[in-house]
């Protein structure tokens, strides 16, 4: 669902990422690392259509990302931590929002709408503005959201930053489920113990895929007890300073 | 016994904007030296304290001392005695790193050459970048500028919000051993983080929710306080796996924790092995094969999510 070969992208003399390559399936729930600074977001936006790559070629959702940008946007969805809702517009309205700009007719949007209060248990929220919910309430309107369009893959940049963690796991059991009914997620996360919640993990080193399997896999390799070290050990292979 | 002064020392501080309380009687002591950590999600109030600690905000009721002054009535006294590192990178970006340490070491009388031994274990890792705009800088390396520069006035106490949000693990842990580092000069240190695992780089910590302090103590004893039987559990699908922890009679909750699951028994007496073997019998009769159960102590994540009681709910 999400190909990518020798993908690079330069700006100037630096290079963000380098030729990476690296598959996900359908379905499946796939942790995207990096220490900040790794290339993560670059990969990221090129993935999403947002950046054109300097070389190397990426497939999402059926689509080249280098010549169908516009198809790639209607068939993907995207979360972040920092822009996902207008906080100015309701429960109801931001769904609506989306939905007009998704493409879907008038009783698609009805449906779906009434669909997503319901299964979030929001009813009783739908007219609240979205600036009054508390930020766990947010970030699970705003993947489901995401989702409104039933893409085929969802992007989650840092979906739970500053989360509780009840709410984190709530959220990550919506991950699971939207997994289940065949959507292919890419994630990052900041937190090492949601790194082990996903199916296959790749840690990028400078631009690079320092590392890339299940997350048991990936501890065998680096000979450790936790994804927190696997990282640790592949951030800082010295032990050094950055 | 006779307790020495504070560093800290807060009695019923409350706040609200428009409607929505931001603190809710907030009461607490950090004593001197302390490293002392607030540990709670984004909008627990972390950030609103802090401002009223650095004389930066008015409590609507209640009354805070830093340093044995008023923040309200002692501001002008206080802010030359207080570093504060706010959780948004507060310098300034047009600026190069030397000229934005110069500006803060200006700004309070001294300079970068006067203070250079308390800063230099942080500025050195930066400084090859000193000729470099702040706004072209790594998060890692602004994050040790802004440190640099709420140090560089030689504060008595040092109030860092939110420093690790957003940094990767690796970042996080050195900067932690940093604040380390500081403590051990005898540098009281308050910081908020919304990471639960930091909990354990303070001496002591205040669990914050929704303006309100679930706990206070030393980040060992908060787990110690648990007061349920808990256990990891390891075994597939964790997914169904999950869902039969849920339904076993006894359980009060069931969460999955990074490898492993937590679950915790409603029964607050019971012998861990006793449940132990129930469980273990119960998971055989659901069909579940290989399935890995053993009681483990209470992390601070596990005691968060007990003291929360419920998940965030709208207007309650």
């Amino acid at each position: 669902m999400i190909e990518a070969r020798e993908l690079t992208r330069r700006f100037g003399a630096f290079t963000a990422v380098d030729a990476i390559t690296f598959e996900v399936a359908r379905g499946e729930v796939f942790g995207f690392l990096g220490a900040n600074g790794a290339g993560k977001t670059t990969a990221i936006r090129m993935l999403t259509g947002l950046l054109a790559p300097t070389s190397g070629e990426a497939r999402v959702a059926g689509f080249d990302v280098f010549r169908q940008a516009d198809e790639i946007r209607r068939n993907i969805g995207y979360m972040s931590q920092k822009f996902s809702l207008y906080d100015d517009l309701t429960v109801r309205e931001n769904v609506q929002l989306y939905g007009g700009i998704y493409g879907l007719s008038d009783r698609q949007i009805r449906e779906r709408t009434d669909r997503l209060l319901r299964r979030l248990g929001f009813e009783h929220a739908a007219d609240e503005r979205v600036q009054r919910l508390p930020l766990g309430w947010k970030q699970k309107l705003a993947f489901s959201v995401a989702l409104l369009h039933e893409p085929r893959v969802v992007f989650l940049d840092e979906p739970t930053g500053g989360v509780d963690p009840i709410t984190r796991r709530q959220f990550w059991e919506m991950i699971y489920e939207a997994a289940a009914g065949g959507t292919t997620v890419l994630v990052t996360t900041h937190y090492m113990d949601e790194a082990e919640y996903c199916d296959r993990v790749s840690i990028m080193v400078a631009g690079r895929i320092g590392a890339l399997g299940t997350p048991e896999e990936l501890k065998t390799e680096f000979g450790v007890g936790s994804m927190d070290e696997v990282f640790v050990r592949l951030a800082r292979p010295a032990g050094g300073a950055p | 016994m006779s307790a020495p002064q504070a560093a800290v020392e807060a009695e019923g501080v409350s706040k609200r904007f428009d409607t929505a309380p931001a603190l809710d009687g907030v009461s607490f002591r950090v004593e001197p030296g302390e490293l002392f950590g607030f540990i709670g999600p984004d909008g627990a109030g972390k950030t609103t304290l802090f401002r009223i600690l650095t004389t930066l905000l008015v409590p609507d009721a209640g009354t805070a001392r830093v340093l044995g002054m008023d923040v309200v009535g002692d501001l002008w006294a206080l802010r030359r005695r207080v570093g504060y590192m706010p959780g948004r990178f507060s310098l300034y970006q047009d600026l190069s790193v030397e000229e934005n340490l110069r500006f803060f070491a200006t700004v309070f009388g001294t300079t970068v050459e006067r203070e250079y031994e308390l800063i230099r274990p942080i500025y050195e890792q930066i400084e090859a970048f000193r000729k470099r705009r702040a706004g072209a800088l790594s998060g890692g390396m602004k994050q040790k500028l802004a440190l640099s520069c709420a140090l560089v006035h030689r504060p008595e106490i040092l109030f860092l919000d939110e420093p690790t949000t957003g940094v990767d693990a690796v970042s996080r842990r050195e900067f932690w051993d940093l604040l380390g580092d500081l403590r051990a000069g005898g540098l009281t240190i308050v910081v908020s983080t919304p990471y639960m695992d930091e909990a354990d780089r303070c001496d002591r910590v205040a669990l914050i929710q929704r303006g309100r302090i679930l706990a206070v103590d030393r980040p060992a004893e908060i787990g110690a306080r648990y007061g349920r039987p808990l256990f990891a559990v390891q075994g597939d699908p964790r997914s169904r796996l999950i869902g039969a922890l849920r339904a076993f009679p006894h359980a009060y909750s069931a969460y999955p924790f990074g490898e492993t699951l937590h679950y915790t028994d409603a029964r607050a007496g019971a012998a861990p092995a006793v449940v132990e073997q129930e469980l273990r019998a119960y998971l055989q009769a659901e069909g579940f094969q290989g399935v890995e159960v053993w009681p483990i102590a209470a992390g601070i994540e596990d005691s968060f999510m007990a003291l929360m009681g419920a998940p965030e709910a709208i207007g309650s």
